[in-house]
């Protein structure tokens, strides 16, 4: 068994979102949803009698993609859920005067509210991928999927954007005092994700490796400075003084 | 002296000028305290008083402006000692701040996790505790629909579960019933018994004198510290009010030739201030018999804590 102090509240807090139904069949269910969803799309609309649509290649992958913007969005609720909670049963300052660090609450939150999502959209996206590649074996005669962008993807854009969702959620969270404000603060992380893939649609940045690589080190960029400025609102003395 | 007993006579919580300010506003000025290992300090003030800010410091919670404040053999305040105070104190803040979703069992069980407590001692801690409180049977029960008075037990256990050496209590018994709060006033008794220091914010007069050893009145800054009864004396003595059945100038004459203090008349009643009840009164009642006077009844009314503590907070600049 661990003794390490982060993953032993990361249980706790799985714990208590297990007992949500809403909150887990919502982190759950969605990209198992996505995933059926965008099999379908690929068998009626990039897969043909014909053969593949000509665009197919900017289809499968931006249907990758949505996996991703879901990564963005999905942990911040959690994670907005999981400490606006506490404030609500005003359970942090009996949780603040145990011997654990803030950073070990912080890490041990963050964590439950990182893995649940990312396991999910790992598992919603290699549904997709398989049906993909089961539909399309016979028109490639090659496997489309795993391919380096869709690695990129969900390797290296979708984990750096949840935990920039996360990041997000703790800084939000010291401001609001209920849970849906949290949530659209979240639903905001919407916006840059779909702004770089409609560009790509448009066809004014293209949509391989190289672009996402990119866009993934902006994220990381964004993440390391969002790190400083959580884990300095994520304090005991900020919490107890300072939060609504 | 050896060493050992040196240290055994420490007193487990003392400050010294200990101040916190928020932005402009003093909300402890100045506090100068000690609190003795084994002892229940009561700390009453009204709304506002600075109670929860001055055990927020001490549980290393949040930041002093100034002063100094030692908790067991630590520094308030060092960085290196707040977790180490952190170990060793029990909170319970005035809102329970359980986990609604979480049982009974594992609301405990989380603690001890917290505390970092074996698999073993949290199994024997948590028992111990359900046990105790009449809660085992609901162990498994969403700490979430428990009444108001069994989520306070269970707020208290859980800053037990780690054996501390000293607990905070901050207002544990507001907003009970009676009998919850006598419930919980047991479960302090018990504690007390168990020789553990107990700092107990409240603003429960009645609850103060029944379970405290001695009582430190705050409002800001520290009014005044002592036992229960210190307290009580040091407003006043005690009065004693005497009932005739008629007041006349001779009984009025021979009573002022006892030098009384603040003998006041009220109709047919005189009161009287006394240092010593039980010499005064009887040269007061032959006195009056003396001058022809009949004595209905003599009561004394001696002060109260309530006296001392509303002089004391009213009176405060
Ligand atoms: N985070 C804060 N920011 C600004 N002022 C604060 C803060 N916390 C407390 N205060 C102020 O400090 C003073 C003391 O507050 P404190 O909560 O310590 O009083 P208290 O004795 O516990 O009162 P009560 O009986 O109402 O619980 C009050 O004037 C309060 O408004
Ligand atoms: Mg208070």
């Amino acid at each position: 068994m661990s003794t390490w102090m982060p993953w032993k509240i990361a249980q706790k807090e799985m714990k208590v979102l297990r007992r949500k139904k809403s909150v887990i069949s919502y982190i759950i269910a969605l990209p198992l949803i996505l995933s059926v969803l965008f099999s379908l799309v690929v068998q009626n609309d990039i897969v043909s009698s014909s053969g593949l649509s000509p665009d197919y290649q900017l289809g499968l992958d931006s249907l990758t993609y949505f996996f991703v913007v879901f990564a963005a969005i999905l942990p911040a609720s959690i994670a907005a859920y999981s400490i606006v909670g506490e404030k609500i049963e005003k359970s942090l300052e009996p949780l603040l005067s145990t011997p654990t660090t803030d950073g070990e609450i912080l890490l041990g939150k963050s964590i439950a509210a990182f893995l649940p999502p990312m396991l999910a959209i790992w598992a919603g996206a290699s549904i997709y991928m398989a049906a993909t590649d089961y539909l399309t074996y016979g028109l490639l005669s090659h496997l489309y999927f795993p391919n380096l962008t869709s690695g990129v993807m969900l390797f290296l854009l979708a984990p750096l954007a949840g935990i920039f969702s996360v990041e997000l959620a703790v800084i939000v969270s010291s401001r609001v005092s209920d849970v849906r404000g949290a949530n659209q603060a979240g639903g905001l992380l919407f916006i840059p994700f779909m702004a770089v893939f409609l560009s790509a649609v448009e066809g004014t940045i293209p949509f391989d490796a190289e672009t996402l690589l990119i866009f993934s080190g902006i994220v990381l960029v964004a993440d390391v400075a969002l790190f400083f400025v959580s884990t300095s609102t994520f304090r005991r003395e900020e919490i107890l003084t300072k939060w609504k | 002296m050896t060493e050992k007993e040196e240290e055994a006579r420490l007193d487990m919580i003392e400050t010294e000028n200990l101040t916190r300010k928020f932005g402009d506003l003093t909300a402890v000025d100045n506090l100068t305290l000690r609190v003795d290992e084994g002892e229940v300090f009561g700390f009453l003030g009204p709304n506002g008083a600075g109670k929860t800010t001055t055990v927020r410091m001490l549980c290393c919670l949040i930041s002093k402006t100034s002063g100094s404040a030692r908790v067991g053999e630590f520094d308030v305040g060092k960085e290196e000692d707040a977790l180490k105070i952190r170990r060793i104190v029990g909170f319970v803040p005035d809102n329970v701040g359980l986990y609604d979703s979480l049982t009974a069992y594992e609301n405990l069980d989380y603690y001890g996790t917290l505390y970092r407590r074996t698999d073993s001692q949290r199994k024997e801690s948590n028992e111990y505790f359900l046990k105790m409180l009449g809660l085992w049977e609901k162990r498994d029960t969403m700490a979430g629909t428990f009444s108001k008075g069994m989520k306070q037990k269970l707020a208290i256990a859980r800053a037990l579960v780690h054996d501390p050496e000293v607990i905070f209590m901050d207002e544990p018994t507001a907003n009970l019933d009676p009998e919850a709060s006598k419930g919980v006033r047991e479960f302090i008794l018990e504690l007390k018994r168990e020789k553990k220091t107990i700092f107990l914010n409240t603003h429960n007069l009645d609850e103060a004198e029944r379970v405290c050893d001695r009582i430190g009145i705050m409002n800001t800054k520290l009014m005044a510290v002592g036992t229960p009864e210190e307290l009580e004396r040091s407003v006043r003595g005690r009065r004693t009010e005497i009932q005739l059945r008629q007041v006349t100038d001779a009984i009025l004459d021979s009573l002022k030739k006892l030098k009384l203090r603040n003998l006041v008349r009220e109709g047919n009643k005189l009161t009287v201030d006394v240092v010593n009840p039980e010499e005064e009164n009887p040269d007061m009642v032959s006195a009056i018999v003396g001058a022809g006077g009949r004595v209905e009844s003599v009561t004394v009314a001696g002060s109260t804590l309530e006296d001392a503590y509303l002089k004391l907070v009213r009176d405060a600049p």
